[in-house]
């Protein structure tokens, strides 16, 4: 009953045309930013910190960069893993090569260089759509994790292959290395993130989100009327990249610490991504946060309830946890195919009129 | 000097006030001998016609004449081999469409092509594309003049949704609509884009009567209120007789008539191409 849209009119077009014209829906989120930003960082611990927090944060970065692409503009990526290591490799490259600069601007550039590398690998997109598109990006993938373990210069020639990061400071707290405190680097993955929201929101709602959005519903129809399909699907990768770029150097400097590209930039993240806005919803960025949320929260609550709740062997019930993941898509799927962002809408649709629907 | 090519030149080249006393103007464009071939086929062979300021001009024909074609070739979504096309006194080079669309042309499509994921209102902004010119980084920020230009066009837009009398719709997906309204908000869009030029392929098709006589009546007060030249291709011959200035009849790729509708009606080889020829 609390949540009405009755009596709440809108007088201008700027009001009419806010993020969350509901007024309800407006308190919740700067209810639930309050609570990230001033309450979460004095609770957090290690282990909130690497198994929940930061690995949410950062996929849901990657799961907005991927959803611009995919579900804005309609042209499949599989190569998000492949991106996500140019973001984490040229942060790299930044922070060993110029020390003294902060490590804010690194992971900014590192997202302009991936963006340059998405526009390149997105050149096919202009022959090729659909699930073509899918295996040519594909190439990004295989071609960049193979490039970041052939050369030596991008590992700095060090002798097991891995990068690792050195210790960087903001505002004289450390950020990487081992001695970061979980609170300071939950609260600067959060503040990319937030970051990324808004800038996504604010594209996606605007001339340019528009355009990705003709181009991926009807391409022909969006070029009489005067989209540059050259321009929009290249600025889609190129946008779409320099998400995925901020994710993969915060994955590597700020998350791991030291990566091996193989393995933690290997295909199984472009699929996992994709996985993340598929089930959260294409085309919505509060569907992006709830896949992220939804494939990287359940695992470690199952783990918890299994594990710790109900005292089953650990072996058990990784197997399980695996079972379960996998049917709870399949039914989210089914019974929402467009996702939990849908779901979630769908929801709200029906509490509005809750209690007299008629 | 056959017929069709009779009335063209006959006609005043400042133009004339019409019977409804609407003003018709210079000829805005002119197709100049166009020819448009599928690899053997010829889909369209030398045919010269002109659309003037103001007017209302219809492309008629039976199935397979090249019509659609024909407007393909004036939104750029063909080259043809032959022939040049002119608009506002200038020969246009080798463009894509949406370099035609910045030109001031927009159009309609016989299959609805809209973008179906968006609401009506996104739609139709859409539309205003090319009106908005805020940079990358101010729509990211959403400060400046991405904002100013958002808001003023929204007004622009809001101006035509009232136009066409789809007020209630605007914050519906547009693929939860009827066809009707599709088509309704097809226009829309496309007037959204303020077109000097506006081509509707087949804008009345599987409509009823009563629908008919709604989108009639808009194609009539676009003309008016905005004073936006139209060239449409349609099959109802009585829309066509009563809407238009000017017709241009085709059969398998060539002209075989070009006049007022009266002129048409009357011309033989108009009425043999629609009912056939006895051969003996």
């Amino acid at each position: 009953m609390l949540y009405r849209e009755a009596g709440d009119f809108k007088t201008s077009y700027r009001e009419d045309g806010q993020s969350f014209p509901i007024r309800f829906d407006r308190i919740a989120v700067q209810v639930t930013l309050a609570v990230a930003l001033l309450v979460v960082p004095f609770v957090i611990n290690d282990y909130w910190a690497n198994a929940v927090a930061l690995p949410f944060l950062i996929y849901a970065i990657a799961a907005i960069g991927l959803n611009i692409l995919v579900g804005f503009c309609g042209q499949v990526s599989l190569g998000t893993g492949g991106f996500m290591a140019v973001g984490a490799y040229a942060t790299y490259k930044l922070m060993t090569a110029f020390p003294e600069v902060s490590i804010i601007i690194h992971v900014l550039l590192a997202g302009g260089i991936t963006a340059g590398v998405g526009v390149l690998f997105g050149l096919p997109s202009l022959r090729i759509k659909g699930f073509y598109l899918a295996v040519a990006t594909l190439a990004a993938q295989f071609f960049l994790v193979w490039l970041f373990n052939r050369v030596p210069w991008f590992y700095n020639h060090s002798a097991s292959g891995q990068i690792s990061a050195p210790e960087r400071t903001v505002l004289g707290q450390a950020v990487t290395g081992p001695n970061a405190e979980a609170w300071v680097t939950y609260l600067f993955c959060l503040l990319f993130l937030i970051f990324a929201a808004v800038v996504a929101r604010n594209l996606t709602r605007g001339t340019m989100g528009r355009s990705w959005m003709g181009i991926r519903d009807m391409d022909i129809a969006a070029e009489i009327i005067g989209v540059n399909p050259l321009a929009a699907k290249l600025s889609a990768f190129a946008v779409s990249s320099f998400f995925i770029g901020i994710a993969g150097a915060l994955f590597f400097a700020v998350y791991l610490g030291a990566v091996e590209v193989g393995e933690a930039f290997g295909i199984n993240k472009s699929f996992l991504v994709l996985f993340m806005i598929i089930i959260g919803g294409l085309g919505r960025i509060a569907g992006s946060l709830m896949g992220a949320a939804f494939l990287v929260l359940l695992p470690v609550l199952l783990k918890n309830v299994l594990v710790g709740g109900l005292g089953w062997p650990t072996d058990l019930a990784a197997h399980l946890e695996f079972m379960i993941v996998g049917g709870l898509i399949v039914t989210f799927l089914v019974a929402e195919p467009h996702g939990l962002a849908q779901l979630w809408r769908v929801g709200k649709e029906k509490l509005r009129l809750w209690p007299f629907p008629h | 000097m056959s017929l069709a090519e009779q009335i063209v030149t006959d006609q005043p080249a400042e133009g004339w006030v019409t019977a409804d006393g609407r003003q018709i103007g210079p000829v805005m464009m002119e197709m100049r001998n166009i020819t448009l071939r599928f690899g053997g086929v010829e889909a369209i062979k030398d045919i010269s016609f002109d659309i003037r300021q103001g007017e209302i001009r219809a492309i008629i024909g039976p199935n397979g004449a090249g019509k659609s074609s024909m407007l393909n070739v004036i939104s750029g979504f063909y080259n043809p081999q032959e022939g040049e096309v002119w608009f506002h006194g200038q020969r246009r080079p080798r463009m894509r469409p949406y370099e035609v669309a910045r030109q001031g042309v927009a159009r309609t499509f016989q299959n609805i092509a809209l973008f179906e994921g968006m609401t009506v209102l996104d739609n139709v902004m859409t539309g205003r594309l090319n009106h908005m010119k805020a940079g990358v980084f101010r729509q990211a920020l959403w400060f400046g003049r991405a904002e100013r230009e958002e808001i003023e066009n929204r007004e622009k837009v809001e101006r035509i949704i009232d136009f066409l009398e789809i007020q209630s719709i605007r914050k519906t997906p547009v693929a939860r609509l009827p066809y009707g309204l599709k088509k309704r908000v097809e226009l829309a869009r496309a007037l959204a884009a303020e077109p000097k030029l506006l081509l509707l392929d087949e804008p009345m098709a599987g409509m009823n009567v009563e629908e008919k006589e709604d989108m009639s009546r808009f194609i009539l007060d676009v003309n008016d209120e905005f004073g936006t030249t139209i060239a449409l291709i349609e099959h109802d011959m009585g829309v066509v007789m009563d809407l238009s200035d000017r017709v241009v009849v085709m059969d398998y790729g060539r002209k075989i008539g070009d006049g007022t509708p009266d002129e048409v009606r009357s011309n033989q080889d108009v009425i043999d191409a629609y009912l056939g020829v006895a051969h003996d």
